[in-house]
């Protein structure tokens, strides 16, 4: 018992355990169908309307029994392929991550070598702030319209939407990281007479790596939301597209497992890149 | 000479023909389109390899004329066929052969839009009649009406299921760039009603309609101008009296739901999804506004359909074949069962069913059974894109002046259609007799600019 006490991890997945067991029996009591109170139909005209509206309410949402039943149809199968418009939910996250991950990868091709030189040169700094200043804020799907227009492909637009909302948290990251790389370290190179590249990679990268790699975990999380909103507005395949075609269904269980999927997905992301930058973290 | 027209006949004429296609003078339209069509496939197809032949040996139109006179058009074959083997020829070309104009592009991709208006375009992909014309399609479902414009336009898709006015509004480049844009086939007629929410039960009149929020698929949709003429004919001004906007066809249900919206001028499955699901009622059903208006398209743009002529033509003929199938009310079920699931409408099959047989419940209570409240016709009447045009510049989105029938001609092609049916036996309609009325209205599209002009509500 004592043990009990002293263990917070213990304590708090208690917790979290009790919190998810009280969300669901609260749902669950919230969904359970109530008998209509409607007059009794026509048994023909009622066999034409679906199973809430028969009896005489709107549908509703569906029960965690149902939703854990679509969670479970979807995991036994998850990469069937049943048509250009059908395929399974692993597949769809395939593709949205595979998305993610083109379109971060080329945001830090950019933002990081764009980075060093605002962090290392105040000139640059000065010149590209209002640009950067003006182009941060602006919601990724803003572009949409604009990347469809001029790219004329879908794909490619949706995998530039994700590079321009992970660009910036990357570049201004690294732009600080870089600049703030302590002066007697750069200085103890200056008088070991180090050349500016061996500089750059051999002391001012590894001093900034863990700014720069806090920026990326930002970017991440960025583009990871930013998808499942592009993908939806686009269609064809992703996880955002599967949320798109249930929701023409009106198809709320399936929505709710592309959430939690959506959550779990984002979550090894997140964790991913923690784990890197604990790998380039240092004492001081 | 064009393909489709017949070389066996001296008299045909070789420029000025009529509007149809026919190889005749306007004049005589009606006379010459009484004759039938050759009858069954393999004729149909013989007909054309002779008349490929005949113009090869030929290739001057005066001089297959003055043979034709002299001899006779079955003695000219006759001769012919002692020198080539005619036989032959025809075989390739029923199996695909070189003569049959092998697709130039097998692989297409072509864009819809989740809603029982497609119905030929998706369900030509299960049922197979893209593949029996030797086309590889896909069928990619496509999230909204801007989307599937600018990914037309981008060239993702070879061809595209858009509303009837898109391509209109397209190749005169309102709300796009202008890019010439073509509509060789009508999908549907009919087939879509007006949903209000249920506590709008009482008031069935369009008269108490004051500040409603109503959505339409998209600012250029038979949707929204039919919409503002039933409420314009009750006296209400969309503009002011109520708000339209447009919502993507999946999203109205759930805004019914949410209360966003009083109603909706909507696509099917929508109008039959919210009586299904307890939320709304079918008001009525456009039919009841204009029985076999328009609604949506079959289109690609000149571009494309000029550079792969086989293509274009094999597409068409798969499309129009697919209507054909589809106006049939016996095959209406089992359309249902092959569009129903989720790599296409994605929707229960009994709201389908009820959509596409006529026999539905109407969320008041009732079960209705008509017919007609979804037809296929894929013929592209002159008078419909007119029509359209008069509702873009009664409604302010066309400033400028047009020639009214110049635009509609280049856009709505009935002289492919009416070419592509008779090539396939089917009858094609006289394309000049069309008539359109509109809530009680007559319109003559003769004269389009008087018919802006009689309307009350209107913003020019």
């Amino acid at each position: 018992m004592a043990a009990f006490r002293n263990s917070l991890g213990l304590r708090a997945g208690l917790l979290s355990l009790l919190i998810f067991v009280g969300i669901v029996a609260f749902w669950q009591i919230a969904t359970t169908p109530t008998a209509g109170t409607g007059p009794a139909l026509d048994p023909e005209y009622a066999k034409l309307l679906g199973a809430a509206a028969a009896s005489g309410t709107k549908s509703a949402m569906p029960t965690p029994a149902d939703i854990g039943t679509t969670i479970w149809k979807h995991l036994v199968d998850p990469f069937y392929i049943r048509g250009s418009n059908d395929k399974g939910i692993g597949i769809q996250l395939a593709y949205s991550l595979g998305r993610v991950l083109l379109g971060f990868a080329l945001a830090a091709l950019v933002a990081v070598p764009l980075g060093f030189l605002i962090g290392m040169s105040p000139l640059i700094y000065r010149a590209l702030d209002p640009f950067i200043q003006i182009l941060k804020p602006v919601s990724p799907l803003a572009w949409m319209p604009l990347a469809l227009y001029t790219i004329k492909d879908s794909a490619i637009s949706s995998i530039f939407v994700i590079f321009i909302c992970s660009v910036w948290p990357m570049l201004i990251n690294t732009a600080f990281g870089v600049a703030s790389v302590r002066r007697e370290w750069l200085n103890v190179a200056r008088t070991l007479e180090v050349g500016p590249f061996r500089t750059a990679f051999r002391v001012i990268l590894p001093a900034a790596a863990p700014t720069i790699m806090t920026g990326m975990r930002i970017s991440i999380g960025i583009a990871w939301l930013v998808i499942v909103a592009a993908e939806m507005l686009v269609g064809g395949t992703g996880i955002g597209y599967f949320v798109w075609n249930e929701w023409n269904n009106l198809s709320i269980a399936n929505i709710v497992t592309a959430i939690l999927l959506i959550g779990l997905v984002g979550l090894a992301l997140d964790q991913g890149l923690a784990w890197l930058a604990r790998l380039v973290t240092y004492p001081e | 000479m064009s393909m489709f027209k017949d070389p066996f006949d001296p008299k045909a004429l070789l420029g000025g023909r009529c509007g149809c296609g026919g190889n005749h003078a306007a004049a005589d339209h009606a006379r010459l389109t009484a004759e039938a069509a050759p009858a069954g496939e393999e004729q149909r197809w013989n007909r054309v390899v002779d008349a490929a032949v005949l113009r090869a040996v030929f290739p001057v139109d005066a001089q297959r004329r003055l043979f034709l006179r002299t001899v006779g058009a079955a003695t000219a074959m006759a001769a012919i066929s002692s020198v080539l083997p005619l036989a032959a020829a025809r075989e390739a070309f029923a199996q695909g052969g070189p003569g049959a104009g092998t697709p130039e592009k097998k692989d297409l991709k072509v864009g819809f839009i989740p809603i029982t208006c497609a119905t030929p375009i998706i369900m030509a992909h299960p049922m197979g009649f893209y593949s029996k014309h030797g086309l590889n399609v896909e069928v990619v479902k496509t999230a909204g009406w801007a989307v599937i414009r600018d990914k037309s336009l981008a060239k993702e898709y070879d061809a595209a299921h858009m509303l009837s006015p898109m391509p209109l509004a397209i190749s005169l480049g309102v709300g796009s760039n202008p890019v010439p844009w073509t509509m060789p086939a009508i999908e549907n007629i009919n087939g879509q009603a007006i949903t209000l929410a249920n506590k709008h039960k009482d008031k069935r009149n369009p008269k108490d309609w004051k500040g409603f929020r109503f959505a339409v698929p998209f600012d250029y949709s038979m949707h929204n101008y039919l919409l503002r003429y039933y409420v314009a004919e009750h006296g209400l001004d969309p503009d002011q009296d109520i708000s339209i906007r447009s919502v993507p066809p999946p999203e109205m249900v759930a805004n019914l739901r949410a209360d966003n919206i009083d109603g909706y001028l909507g696509p099917d499955p929508f109008n039959q999804r919210a009586v299904y699901d307890g939320i709304g009622f079918i008001h009525l059903l456009t039919k009841e506004l204009w029985d076999g208006h328009p609604c949506c398209a079959f289109t690609v743009s000149k571009e494309f359909a000029a550079q792969n002529p086989n293509t274009y033509r094999a597409l068409l003929k798969a499309i129009i074949e697919a209507t054909a199938y589809a106006s049939k009310a016996d095959n209406r079920k089992e359309i249902a069962k092959a569009i129903a699931p989720q790599n296409y409408l994605n929707q229960p099959e009994t709201v389908l069913e009820q959509v596409l047989t006529g026999t539905y419940a109407d969320g008041l209570g009732g079960v209705k059974r008509d017919p007609n409240r979804i037809d296929f016709d894929p013929f592209p009447w002159n008078q419909f894109a007119i029509w359209i045009l008069t509702q873009m510049k009664r409604w302010g989105q066309l400033k400028a002046d047009i020639d009214y029938a110049k635009v509609a001609s280049e856009v709505f092609l009935a002289t492919d259609t009416a070419a592509m049916m008779k090539e396939m036996g089917l009858t094609p309609p006289d394309p000049t007799k069309k008539t359109i009325v509109v809530m009680g209205k007559p319109f003559d599209a003769s004269k389009p600019a008087e018919y802006v002009s009689s309307f009350a509500i209107r913003r020019s």
